[in-house]
């Protein structure tokens, strides 16, 4: 099967170098690619929708559609990762407490447990390792500005590379590592299970409820030249202030989604114990 | 673009790949893996395509390498194959 397998990819390797010899070279000005759509784009995105960084003006303009539905898809795949690994069990598992004063670890089981606010019982993971301080206080440093840097791409991915998957995939990233140096349940507390799914959702509405607008005002699906009454300003800008506005849908259904998908991975579905 | 450093890297990124198959412990081959994104991304950045580059380094050597990290957490950490 092995052999099988090598085969059959060193066949699809040879077809595809032999095949890629035929590829217009790179940067060439006259290969199909560069002659009938790109010029288009790169000299009239600027006076279109007033947003100089092209691929944003393409992705999100456009190409509306396509990275709709590339949203849609990432909202499906948190929900999918939600049905397939979710479990509600009922507690009669084992829980550790540590009591912080002595340092003595307890082991309660058959649903009992300690109030959750005691202030000198902490639950602990089961495979529990003490806390390093270097972590700890570099990830509490660090994490500010990681979602400041988020922010930043978000709202400045019109001018600079970026945009609203970037940098919803940092702020996701951020709360992740949140949870990993502290642990799952204080993550949870921050951002919910229910919070990160209804935001995920709500991304996907944002983006969606754009373009509905602009079909209420009388154009068409995601011509954002309709919201320029909304915005007040004229029909150019508008464009570029409704690309920001899906970018913010995006980055949140994105954001959202990443760490959804994170919590039920890392814990197994029970949402309980975790990386 | 400087051709040498081009080839280094395009040769790094196949060993990368050729590894992460072939190792049997699956946090390497996850951590293999984050590499062989984070070496993608900076021949999208050679090639000029910066925003390629920018979401590869943050899905591709981010936020998968974790995921994959998170499912070899509940699993075996060696293949058996």
């Amino acid at each position: 099967m092995k052999i099988l397998g090598k085969i059959s990819v060193l066949l699809c390797g040879v077809l595809l170098i032999f095949f890629a010899a035929d590829f217009p070279d790179f940067g060439d000005p006259n290969s199909p690619a560069s002659t009938y759509l790109s010029p288009y784009f790169i000299e009239q995105a600027m006076s279109d929708n007033a947003v100089p960084n092209v691929v944003s003006a393409v992705l999100a303009d456009y190409r509306g559609y396509d990275t709709l539905f590339e949203t849609t898809v990432i909202f499906t795949a948190g929900l999918a990762c939600f049905f397939l690994l979710r479990i509600f069990e009922d507690e009669k598992k084992l829980k550790y407490y540590r009591h912080i004063p002595t340092g003595v670890t307890l082991r309660i089981g058959e649903g009992k447990k300690i109030p959750e606010n005691s202030s000198v019982f902490r639950r602990i993971d089961a495979t529990w390792v003490p806390f390093d301080m270097i972590i700890k206080t570099t990830c509490r440093f660090l994490i500010p500005f990681i979602q400041l840097f988020a922010l930043y791409v978000v709202a400045h991915g019109h001018h600079s590379p970026g945009g609203g998957f970037q940098g919803g995939v940092i702020l996701g990233a951020s709360v992740i590592l949140f949870a990993i140096s502290r642990n799952l349940r204080a993550a949870l507390k921050r951002v919910g299970e229910k919070t990160s799914a209804i935001m995920s959702a709500a991304g996907v509405f944002i983006y969606a409820g754009t373009g509905a607008l602009c079909l209420v005002l009388g154009e068409n699906f995601l011509n954002y030249s309709a919201l320029a009454p909304i915005f007040g300003t004229d029909r150019v800008m508008a464009r570029s202030h409704g690309i920001l506005a899906i970018e913010i849908g995006v980055a949140l259904a994105v954001m959202a989604v990443m760490i959804w998908i994170y919590y039920n991975l890392s814990s197994a579905g029970k949402q309980d114990e975790g990386l | 673009m400087i051709w040498q450093l081009d080839l280094i890297m395009l040769v790094m990124v196949i060993i990368c790949g050729i590894a992460a198959i072939n190792v049997k412990d699956l946090l390497g081959a996850s951590v293999l893996l984050g590499a062989y994104s984070f070496l993608m991304c900076l021949l999208w950045a050679i090639m000029g395509a910066v925003d390629v580059a920018f979401t590869e380094a943050t899905v591709g050597a981010g936020v998968s390498t974790v995921f994959c990290v998170a499912a070899v957490f509940h699993t075996t950490r060696r293949t058996k194959d």
